[in-house]
Parts: C-alpha cells; sequence; structure tokens
C-alpha cells in the first residue's frame, strides 16, 4: 500500500473505533439453548420484557455515563436494523435525565444480557419493552445528579430541580451543570424503583416529537457508517464458503487444487457442520481463504465439489405444494381452536363459501448480506456482526469454540437490514470458526447474494383453506380455517409437524370476528429446508387468506368490503386471548393486552375515511381494504390499484392507519409502516422461493426480485392514530406488513373482478 | 497487476488482478467500505459509483477498466456542493432506514441531478429504479431528490 492509499482507509478505522467502544468487566452470559418460548410451568408466569430471557435491566451504572466535560453516553443494547432504535430508546433516557439531546452521545453494547438485559432485536419488542425501563434509567439518573447538587449546596433535594443538562437551585439561583456534577452522583446509590419521579407526558422534550434526526444519519449518507461487512482490521483475511447446497447434505469430496492457483487464495479447507436441527450452528462446507474478497470468490468457482444431498436431496416445492393443498382438503389436523359446533354450523347453512390461499417460501435477502469479523487472541474470541441477538452469537461461538461465553465478546456493527435473518447468528459462528482454522487471524467471512439466497432461513410455504357457512340473511354464522404449514421449530427440533404456539399466535389463533362457530385446524407439514422467522412471520400468510377470505364474502353476498369486516368485528369487545386457547399472546399479559376489537374497528374506519372509501373510481381502478391484529399493534390498509387492459398493475396510493399505543418517535413509526408497504407489496407481488431438488432455485436479486422505485406508490399516506400513554405500548416494526398483501389483492379484485388466491401476483394478471 | 486512477481527485494504485471489480478494489484494497456490495451482479446499485461522472455499478466494472479515469464514490461526493445538497435533503426527510443502499442511491441521484437539475417524476424512476431499497424508502428518496432539486414544496 502505497501511504496515499494509507490516508484513505485511516478514516474508515476511526469510525469504527468510535462506533463501537469497549467494554471491560464482561460478567457471566446465560447460555441458552433454542427460542424463549413460554414461561416455564413451575414459575408465576412474567411478562413482556421480564418474561424475556435476562429479563430487563434499568440501572444508570449500566446504561449512562457522564463526562466531567458535561458528555452524556448513552448505551444502546437493541441492534440498530432501519428502525431507529440507536436514536429513539436514548431519546428516552435523555429526555427523563433532561439531558441536552446535542451533548448526548450513542455507544452500542456488545452481547452480554446479564449485564444489560434480553438484546434479541426481534418480534417488535424494543420500544414495547424497553420504554419503561429506559424512563426508570434516565429519571434514576436524573435524581442522582440533583442528589449531588443538593448535597454540594447544603439544601433539600425537593428544592432543586433539572434543565436541559443543568440542575439548579432556583431559591438562591445556583446551578449546577452535569458534568460538574457527574463524579458525586456516581458515588450516590441509586434510588429504587419507589422512589423515581418521572416527568408527565405534556413535560416531554424527545419523547413523541417529531423529528428526523438520527444519530446515524450523517455517517449513513457520507458513507462512514459501518455494517459487519465494513469492518476492517490489520492483518484482515477474506472467506466465502462452499456450503451443501440441500438441508443435511455433506460434501463427499473436495478437489481444491485449481482452487489454490486462483491469485490470492490463501488457504481451502472443510468446515464441519451441525446436522439438522442446526439451529443457529453453521451448516459446514469448504472454506475458501484469500487476500481479498474476489479472490475468495473466484477460488471458490474453481473447487470441485461432490455432495452427498442425504433424505432432502428431493424437495420439490411444486410438489410438495399440491402435498400440503390435500392435507387442508381433509379433517383430522391439529385442533387448535373450537368454539360452538362448526361441523354443524356448515351443514345447515344457507349459504357455504370456500376458498383456498396459497403463499410460497419467501427470502429475507436484507440488502447486507450475512457477514461478520472475528480474531482469536490469548484464548479470546471478539467479533464484530450485524447481528440481532448478540448474546446467542456469543453462546453460539463459545459453544463451538469450548470456550466460556465471557472468554467470547460479540461487537454489534449496524445491520444492513435484519428482517430476521440475522437473528440467527450461523455466519457469525463461521468466522470464528475460520478464524480459529486460520490460528486466530482477523478474518471475514462474506456470504454472497447467491449465499444468502439459497442458504437463508426460509420463510415456510403455506396452503390454507378457509370455509364459511352463511345464514338466509348472509350473517357469516360459522368460520372453518386450515392452515398447513412448516413450522421454524424444525431447526431446533428434530421433524416436528405442528406449528408452535408462538406461530399459531401470530395471526392464526385470534381471529377476532363475533362468529359463534369457529374452528382453527393445523395439518402436519415436515420441513425440508432451514425454516426460520421472517418480518411479521406467519402473520403474513395468515392475514393474506382471511383478508381476502373477507373480501370474497363481501363480494359473494353483494356487500361492501368494509361493512362486512366492520360485521364480522361486530360490537366492540376485548377478546382474552386465554378464552381463544392463544397461549402466547406475543409473550404479554393477557390482562394488559386483550385483542380490543374497538381498536381495530376504529383504524378499519380512520383509514377508509382518509382514503375516501367508497369513491367513483374510472374502470380498472380499485380500492382494497385489510385489517390485521399483530405484535400487540392494530393496523389497516387502504391499497389503491389501476389494471390495464395488458394486465400492467399499477399502485398509485396506499393508507394506513395504524394504532400502537403512545408513538414514541412519531416519524421512526412512519417510516417503518411506509417500509412495511413496500415490503408487503414486494412480496405479494414478486416474492418467490422455489426449491427442486433439495435446491432453492432462485440465485440472484434478478431471480428473487424485490420492489423499485418506479413499481412503488407514489403516495404512502400513514395515518397514527393519537398516541395514548395509557395504553400499553405495541410493536411497530413488524404489523405494518400483514394487511398490505390482502389490500392489494382485494383492491384487483375490486378493479378487475379477479381473485388472486396464490402468491406472487407476478404475471397472472396478464 | 498495477490499477492506477484518481479515485475522489486523489492518484491511487491497486495491485490486483485485472479482473477484480472496482468494488472490492475500493472496499478491501483502499479501505473505502462506503461504495456496499449487494448482488455483484450489477441489479441492486448499491455498489454505484461515478466513473468519469457517469453512474456506474463498481461490482460489475473491472479495475482494470478504470486506468487512468475518474472515480467518484459515496466518500468524495461531499466535496461537490451538489453532494452535500442531496446528503442533507436525505438527513432533512429522514431517508435512510438501515442505511445499507442509501450510499448507492446518493450516488444515482446526484448523476441524475448532474443531467436533469429539475427531474420529473418519470425521470426519477428511470435514474433510481436500477437501486434497490429493501426497507423501502423509495416516497423518502423522491422526496428528497425534488428537494435537492429546488422543487417548490418539497422541502421536509
Amino acid at each position: 500500500m502505497s501511504a496515499g492509499e494509507q490516508s484513505l482507509a485511516a478514516p474508515a478505522r476511526r469510525s469504527f473505533l468510535k462506533l463501537v467502544p469497549g467494554f471491560s468487566g464482561l460478567v457471566l452470559g446465560v447460555g441458552l439453548d433454542g427460542l424463549p418460548l413460554l414461561a416455564q410451568a413451575a414459575d408465576a408466569p412474567k411478562f413482556g420484557g421480564d418474561g424475556m430471557p435476562n429479563g430487563l435491566q434499568d440501572s444508570p451504572l449500566t446504561f449512562v455515563a457522564i463526562g466531567r466535560d458535561g458528555t452524556v453516553s448513552i448505551v444502546v443494547h437493541r441492534s440498530e436494523m432501519g428502525q431507529g432504535i440507536r436514536t429513539s430508546l436514548p431519546r428516552v433516557v435523555a429526555d427523563e435525565l433532561e439531558a441536552d439531546w446535542k451533548r448526548v452521545r450513542v455507544l452500542q453494547a456488545p452481547g452480554d444480557e446479564a449485564r444489560f438485559g434480553n438484546q434479541d432485536t426481534d418480534g417488535s419488542r424494543s420500544m414495547r419493552h424497553w420504554f419503561d425501563p429506559m424512563r426508570r434509567c434516565g429519571a434514576a439518573a436524573r435524581q442522582m445528579l440533583e442528589g449531588a447538587a443538593a448535597a454540594r449546596w447544603g439544601v433539600p433535594v425537593s428544592e432543586v430541580r433539572t434543565e436541559l443538562h443543568r440542575v439548579l437551585h432556583p431559591a438562591s439561583r445556583r446551578s449546577l451543570g452535569f458534568g460538574e456534577l457527574a463524579e458525586a452522583a456516581a458515588a450516590l446509590p441509586v434510588p429504587g424503583r419507589d422512589a423515581l419521579k418521572f416527568k408527565s407526558a405534556d413535560k416531554f422534550r424527545y419523547i413523541g416529537k417529531q423529528t428526523t434526526q438520527s444519530v446515524d444519519g450523517p455517517a449513513i449518507v457520507t458513507g462512514k457508517a459501518v455494517y459487519g461487512a465494513d469492518l476492517q482490521l490489520p492483518g484482515l483475511v477474506h472467506a466465502v464458503i462452499a456450503r451443501p447446497p440441500v438441508l443435511g447434505g455433506k460434501l463427499r469430496s473436495v478437489d481444491s487444487s485449481a482452487a489454490l492457483k486462483v491469485p490470492g487464495v490463501l488457504k481451502v479447507f472443510e468446515l464441519p457442520g451441525t446436522p439438522p436441527p442446526s439451529e443457529f450452528q453453521p451448516i459446514g462446507g469448504v472454506v475458501v481463504v484469500a487476500r481479498d474478497t474476489w479472490a475468495a470468490i473466484q477460488g471458490r468457482k474453481a473447487l470441485k465439489l461432490e455432495w452427498d444431498d442425504g433424505v432432502h436431496g428431493s424437495y420439490d416445492s411444486a410438489a410438495y405444494r399440491k402435498t400440503l393443498e390435500a392435507s387442508v382438503q381433509q379433517p383430522g389436523g391439529k385442533v387448535l381452536r373450537d368454539e360452538g359446533d362448526t361441523t354443524a354450523a356448515l351443514a345447515g347453512a344457507a349459504r357455504r363459501l370456500q376458498a383456498e390461499y396459497y403463499v410460497p417460501h419467501l427470502a429475507h435477502a436484507p440488502m447486507e448480506p450475512p457477514a461478520a469479523v472475528a480474531r482469536i487472541v490469548g484464548g479470546r474470541c471478539e467479533t464484530w456482526a450485524p447481528v440481532q441477538s448478540p448474546q446467542a452469537a456469543r453462546d453460539r461461538v463459545a459453544k463451538r469454540l469450548g470456550l466460556a461465553a465471557e472468554q467470547v465478546t460479540v461487537n454489534v456493527t449496524l445491520l444492513g437490514g435484519g428482517f430476521g435473518r440475522k437473528s440467527k447468528p450461523d455466519f457469525v459462528v463461521e468466522a470464528a470458526l475460520v478464524s480459529q482454522a486460520m490460528d486466530g487471524a482477523p478474518v471475514k467471512v462474506t456470504w454472497t447474494r447467491e449465499d444468502d439466497l439459497q442458504h437463508d432461513y426460509f420463510h415456510t410455504v403455506s396452503a390454507q383453506r378457509l370455509e364459511a357457512g352463511l345464514d338466509a340473511q348472509g350473517q357469516v354464522t360459522a368460520w372453518l380455517h386450515r392452515s398447513a404449514e412448516q413450522t421454524f421449530i424444525s431447526i431446533f427440533a428434530p421433524d416436528p409437524k405442528q406449528l408452535h404456539p408462538i406461530e399459531i399466535g401470530l395471526g392464526l389463533i385470534g381471529l377476532p370476528y363475533a362468529i359463534p362457530n369457529i374452528r382453527i385446524e393445523n395439518p402436519a407439514a415436515e420441513a425440508h429446508s432451514r425454516v426460520g422467522w421472517l418480518r411479521s412471520v406467519n402473520n403474513i400468510q395468515h392475514a393474506f387468506a382471511t383478508q381476502s377470505f373477507v373480501a370474497e364474502l363481501a363480494a359473494a353476498t353483494g356487500r361492501d368490503p368494509r361493512d362486512m369486516l366492520l360485521a364480522l368485528l361486530g360490537a366492540d369487545r376485548k377478546i382474552d386471548p386465554v378464552a381463544i386457547k392463544d397461549g402466547w399472546n406475543h409473550g404479554e399479559s393477557p390482562e394488559r393486552y386483550p385483542i380490543d376489537t374497538g381498536r381495530l374497528r376504529r383504524v378499519v374506519e380512520r383509514v377508509t375515511k382518509e382514503a375516501s372509501w367508497g369513491r367513483k373510481l374510472p374502470a380498472g381502478q380499485g380500492l382494497g381494504l385489510a385489517a390485521h391484529y399483530s405484535f400487540v399493534t392494530y393496523v389497516a390498509a387502504v391499497v389503491q390499484v389501476g389494471v390495464d387492459a395488458k394486465g400492467r398493475l399499477t399502485i398509485p396510493r396506499v393508507d394506513v392507519a395504524v394504532d400502537c399505543g403512545a408513538l414514541v418517535n412519531p416519524d421512526r413509526v412512519r417510516s417503518q409502516i411506509e417500509g412495511a408497504v413496500i415490503n408487503g407489496l414486494s412480496q405479494a407481488l414478486l416474492g418467490e422461493v422455489t426449491f427442486k431438488g433439495g435446491r432453492a432455485q432462485q440465485e440472484n436479486l434478478h431471480q428473487y426480485e424485490l420492489l423499485r422505485m418506479h413499481q412503488a406508490p407514489r403516495e404512502i399516506r400513514v395515518h397514527l392514530m393519537a398516541s395514548n400513554y395509557d395504553l400499553p405500548l405495541g410493536g411497530v416494526g413488524e404489523p405494518g406488513v400483514p394487511p398490505i398483501a390482502p389490500a392489494l389483492c382485494n383492491a384487483i379484485h375490486a378493479a378487475t373482478g379477479k381473485r388472486i388466491r396464490q402468491l406472487p401476483i407476478r404475471d397472472q394478471l396478464a | 497487476m498495477s490499477n492506477s486512477f484518481q479515485l475522489n481527485g486523489q492518484a491511487v494504485t491497486v495491485e490486483a488482478t485485472a479482473d477484480t471489480p472496482l468494488l472490492w478494489a475500493l472496499r478491501d484494497h483502499l479501505g473505502l467500505t462506503g461504495t456496499k456490495y449487494g448482488c455483484g451482479i450489477g441489479v441492486c446499485g448499491a455498489c454505484t459509483v461515478h466513473l468519469d461522472g457517469q453512474p456506474v455499478r463498481a461490482c460489475n466494472t473491472p479495475v482494470s477498466a478504470v486506468q487512468g479515469k475518474r472515480v467518484t464514490t459515496i466518500e468524495g461526493v461531499s466535496a461537490t456542493a451538489l453532494g452535500r445538497k442531496v446528503q442533507q435533503a436525505w438527513l432533512d426527510h429522514g431517508v435512510a432506514q438501515c442505511g445499507y443502499c442509501q450510499a448507492g442511491q446518493i450516488m444515482s441521484a446526484c448523476a441524475l441531478l448532474k443531467q436533469a437539475p429539475k427531474p420529473s417524476d418519470t425521470q426519477i424512476d428511470q435514474a433510481m429504479s436500477g437501486n434497490v431499497c429493501r426497507c423501502g424508502t423509495y416516497t423518502r428518496i423522491r422526496a428528497a431528490v425534488k428537494q435537492a432539486a429546488g422543487a417548490p414544496g418539497a422541502a421536509a
């Protein structure tokens, strides 16, 4: 390298040091196997953040540091993947602390749940679970500063107050800055929870205020932001891995002679994989290490590989679809919910309607494919990675390297998209293992887009059948829903065939309609690829089927779809999740978080009003409506479409109404919903992974297409229901997605009379 | 082989095989990681840079093909008034979610605005449709491009 190149490289290195602070004094992390599922039966049930592995923490000694210069450092322990959490959570702390936001800097915590509490950034939980603890944290820090000031002045603490980075004693017109008080404040005991005094909502400076400020914005627009793929270390070498193309496949033979001749290739070796269920561990393969990423990719191309595909080598998603569709034709599946006598009610109905829906496998396809850096020095492994679950990464690396968790550090970079893919840290373990094979040298493992699409933790394929019985007046008296899907428990346990309570709780069992006879069944299905959770998860197919079917019932009975939806919702009531056998309820207390059909009704009314539902549209245009409750948030969407004579679709406008309780960072709520609209449209129009011979057929983004600017709606109007701190907080990251696909298909039906029952839509309109 | 070119106004030389894409020369050899890898086949736009002022995909541009030419990346685009205006518009509109694709988006937007200072919606579609945003920030990208173009009513 020339001197000039060195100076170019330097800024990236500096910004990395700034982004990822060193944390010393790591304490023992708790190893967890598998998912956080239900509260253990023997314990009193714990809900919300308390029910998550390693629970909640709220000590200012953990999350806040104040320097002598008054700089307030706030630690964020959740991962930033575009939802704005590195901005939103620190603003909560800063607000209660009465800190001047201009003097706040944000530090990213490494994976260490014993210290920071739960760090699994998924399930639309970061703000929902951490708003209250972060308020407590900020309030406690403020009261410690006030205590220090009162002691210094020899006045009662009740006479002092804090305002914008200063503690004031109005009676004597004295004041002290945070920096002047920091040391004395740190020596005081942390006030107990009962002693904390909180701001009232009308005093908030940052919480609930409109701003587009993001702590990472300036670094992002100047190219200085550091994602996992961007980590630079002295002496870094680059690796790519040829992985078995079929679930459970094994390497039969490898000829690496040609690969080793590729300029820049340093080493080729086999990486033993974990057989299914491989959970978050690598699936193995052949590693090519090289001087740069391109040489590693070229080296991998030159490998001569033979695989034993094993039992999943015959997986063909087209054939499997027939199996799934046959299974929903027959009773005999596991009965999840059974109210009234659905069989008798259907038999006695004046009219019966039924429809089947199909949703294919989907891929996460984050813009940044998985990537991780690792090195091993002195028996300690340090990794840098874009992970949603840094503690899981730490535990898995430790397990595979035979180290204690405290000997592993997982530094969390920015995530170039997560969508659930990066809550599975197999790629971090790979980096650690490759470093180990390279005698601890710093290694970056890069997944190419082909790797990402072919070895994803895929969204399950699904077939669903819905049947309704109506009386002579057109009222729905019976509802039968059978859904066959592969469970993501298949990555944790051998060959499970039924959905887990979490998957059932994601929009299947919680049907909020006032129908006397409801039966929901789950036929068995086997997984033949790694199945994982993808943003909004099973809600994708459940909302697609139920919300399409409601519009189908409206069409069949000549009613307006909005009227039909509101009639099904019935009188406002709070449904007890326990009473409908939802054993999960998003991990939340059934008392605090019932299903409030009034809130769902109001988002339907709001969005239809905003979208001028019922207005006359020219031929070939239509509006579609869908509403769905997920992640304890209520969302309704109206999509407007135009379909021309050649079947070309345009989507000029989408309206979405959202009730998530309080709006802590309203602009980021809006942006998440805007993104959810694009995400939902993209999956509905284009998303599909197919399998043949056990192999995913889509290799890159020309085959797994994502929605682009010219296909996107020109207008996305997000209508936020009034912020209400009395309501329990709802999730935001995921609940915008589920209603989009059915609202789109309902709009297409309104425009053309054509009913879409299988996704993606792709060329079905031609 | 030695590959010499102008990078953000500075002369640089990269020792890499002739077929090495500019993307990996920038990221792995020169340590400029603002230019992102997204697909490697020129369909996602995350690696968009300017080559003699024209937007190109660094992932399918061999480093040997930029010999003696001018390359501008996201790290260099702040040196121009237009670049700063576009970056500021991105901040004002809170465009970025994860931000990974935004360097490429900004490079495409700068190239568009240089060629068409007051772009129509159709021109924005044409210029920006090669850049995928998986987070779905397109409506804000459009608004930010219009603000940078000085369109009335486009301010955040």
